[in-house]
């Protein structure tokens, strides 16, 4: 993408994790639910989320389509009404805002103006420039047309496009509409910016130019991002935080660490998918997840070397998860699980996050029995 | 009859078509496109839905429509009398005209309208706009091109009707092609008359397709509008047909 590259103010693994993040909440929702009625059938497709996401953060939904997070965003800022439950938005209630019917009262609309939203197919104005497309939120607030035509060029700078300001939508390509669909959703200054699949229908390359995009906003303006997607490579770049939806129903969700930390976690394992099975019956299958300092030393050698046992590695990857370093192997130990209590704890005690794979194993890690050991 | 004799004739029935279709035109315009885009706000599923509304409007525009014009025209005398203080003669025939025409346009902007992609309409709410604020700022620029060539269509119709507001004696170049061609066994004066009334349209027809194709450029949706909306209608054919195939390999 031309000029992304301009928009790198700290590159590389110093920049501090999490630099924007507070703990305000800025979006709420609470109880969401949202029933859709058609002859005479009800479809749940929001089913009582509750969504915290705090101030400054990315906030990635994961899920199929048809789990619902398409209406979960557009629940946010009420183009669509949810059944029940509330959204907060900055401390503003807006499904206290709502208003009879289906149309938006005033207050409402003020609030939406106050929210960024960017759109999987684009939504510019074919018949707009895009300049005066990155101008029409600013028209809707009433501002001069000096104000405005100001505002648009310094958005256009800062997403790279001050040179297309006079082109048409459709002279452009897919990365730099999305591009401009971003500027638009920044002229009201907005504290939050709503992203529904704003990837999806762009190729890899072009996604991450978008993803780093908005990483950088994020950075520079402290804006909080609630994305939805469907793309694991998607919170796996950008999202401080996230949350897997299934069914209309948040399964999991937290900062992308303590899912990573959380044994058992779907969302971990998505992010990190590692194969491999046991060879024979003989042997102990390990999930290790390394975050933070752990992953700088070379624990597994110092396990062989330490307890003289043959380490098979079946699976591993390694990388950045909003901006640290994660890694994920999956390794073999010969010998049943009780034959590997010193070893595991061992492992245990580097800081790592071990989880035992296959069926004969307890269901849950024995913690208590290896700390026994360890002491 | 001669040229010369033709000339004027040729001339005032000229003026006097194109003054009734300039003026009803434009009162069909005024009125007919904000009752297309009331018929599609009020739709089920619209920004104002509202079935009580958008039934009544939907009916008296359907009758509206299957009037046969001379009908309308004959039926409309008392109303165009109270309008225009007489219902005979060049400006009284602008009423039924244009009342003539408005349902007619009214469905065409309606179609042209419901074209718009949603996602535009849902991106203005998004930015707190209002549904006077998408009307203005979104269905009707957003399907201009569509509007140009509907207004196209909506003033040969027009011409079309103006032939026969001769009954009201409102002149034209329909009426004398009829009083002094036919009736008065003109037959060279005739064929001049359906020359001039076919140039004419020709004109209109050319204006309008540029017009519009110009208009449909800027939106860069590419190549000459009408003529090749026919080819490019047979694209979302492939998908279904694929599916057609699938369903019968399954």
């Amino acid at each position: 993408m031309p000029r992304s590259d301009r928009m790198h103010p700290c590159p590389g693994a110093t920049e501090p994790r999490h630099s924007t993040v507070t703990e305000t909440p800025v979006i709420t929702t609470s109880g969401l639910t949202k029933i859709y009625r058609s002859g005479g059938r009800e479809v749940t497709a929001i089913d009582g989320v509750d969504l915290h996401v705090r101030e400054g953060e990315v906030y990635g939904v994961i899920g199929q389509s048809g789990a619902g997070k398409s209406s979960l965003i557009r629940c946010v800022n009420l183009l669509e009404r949810p059944t029940s439950g509330t959204v907060t938005v900055d401390g503003q209630d807006l499904t206290a805002l709502a208003g009879r019917g289906q149309r938006a009262s005033r207050e409402l609309r003020q609030a939406r103006s106050r929210i960024g939203m960017v759109f999987q197919h684009f939504n510019l104005l074919s018949s707009r420039t895009v300049q005066d497309n990155v101008e029409l939120p600013l028209e809707i607030l009433g501002r001069s047309g000096r104000e405005r035509s100001a505002k648009a060029l310094e958005l256009l700078d800062l997403v790279g496009l001050a040179d297309k300001a006079k082109a048409y939508p459709a002279q452009l390509s897919g990365g730099q509409k999305q591009r401009v669909g971003i500027a638009r959703a920044l002229a009201g200054d907005p504290k939050v910016l709503l992203s529904d699949e704003a990837t999806s229908a762009l190729d890899p390359e072009t996604t991450r130019s978008i993803l780093q995009l908005l990483r950088d906003l994020n950075r520079q303006l402290g804006l909080t991002v609630l994305l939805i997607t469907h793309e694991m490579d998607v919170v796996k770049t950008v999202c401080d935080s996230a949350a897997l939806m299934e069914r209309g129903r948040v399964v999991e969700s937290g900062t992308v660490d303590e899912l990573l930390a959380t044994p058992g976690s779907q969302l971990a394992a998505a992010l990190f998918p590692v194969g491999g099975g046991a060879s024979g019956p003989d042997s102990t299958v390990l999930d290790i997840t390394f975050h933070g300092e752990s992953t700088g030393r070379p624990v597994i050698s110092q396990l062989a070397r330490t307890y003289n046992v043959d380490v098979s590695i079946l699976g591993a990857a390694v990388d950045t998860v909003g901006g640290a370093q994660i890694g994920r192997m999956r390794i073999e130990l010969p010998g049943r699980y009780d034959d590997n209590v010193v070893p595991v704890g061992f492992l245990r005690e580097q800081g790592l996050q071990v989880e035992l794979v296959g069926q004969d194993a307890p269901a849950r890690p024995a913690g208590s029995e290896v700390k026994e050991v360890a002491k | 009859m001669t040229w010369s004799e033709m000339q004027p004739l040729l001339t005032q029935a000229s003026w006097d078509t194109l003054y009734m279709v300039g003026w009803s035109t434009l009162v069909t315009v005024v009125l007919g496109l904000p009752l297309g885009v009331l018929l599609v706000l009020t739709d089920r599923g619209g920004l104002l839905q509202n079935v009580v509304v958008n039934k009544v409007v939907g009916q008296v525009v359907n009758f509206g429509r299957s009037l046969p014009f001379i009908i309308l025209l004959i039926a409309l005398i008392p109303f165009t009398k109270m309008i225009m203080g007489t219902y005979i003669g060049r400006d009284a025939s602008i009423v039924p005209l244009a009342i003539g025409a408005i349902p007619f346009f009214a469905r065409l902007v309606e179609t042209a309208v419901r074209e718009v992609d949603h996602g535009l309409v849902e991106a203005v709410q998004a930015m707190g706009g209002s549904t006077w604020t998408v009307v203005r700022r979104v269905l009707v620029p957003e399907a201009l091109p569509s509007l140009v060539s509907s207004v196209t269509t909506t003033v040969v119709a027009l011409i079309g009707y103006s032939a026969m507001a001769g009954a009201v004696a409102a002149g034209g170049l329909g009426d004398l092609a009829i009083k002094q061609g036919y009736l008065r066994f003109e037959t060279g004066l005739m064929w001049v008359t359906v020359a001039v009334l076919a140039v004419v349209i020709a004109l209109i027809q050319y204006a309008g397709d540029a017009v519009a194709r110009a208009l449909h450029r800027r939106g860069g949706r590419g190549g000459p509008a009408p003529r090749l909306r026919l080819l490019k209608a047979k694209e979302p054919d492939a998908p279904a047909g694929a599916t057609d195939e699938a369903r019968q390999a399954a």
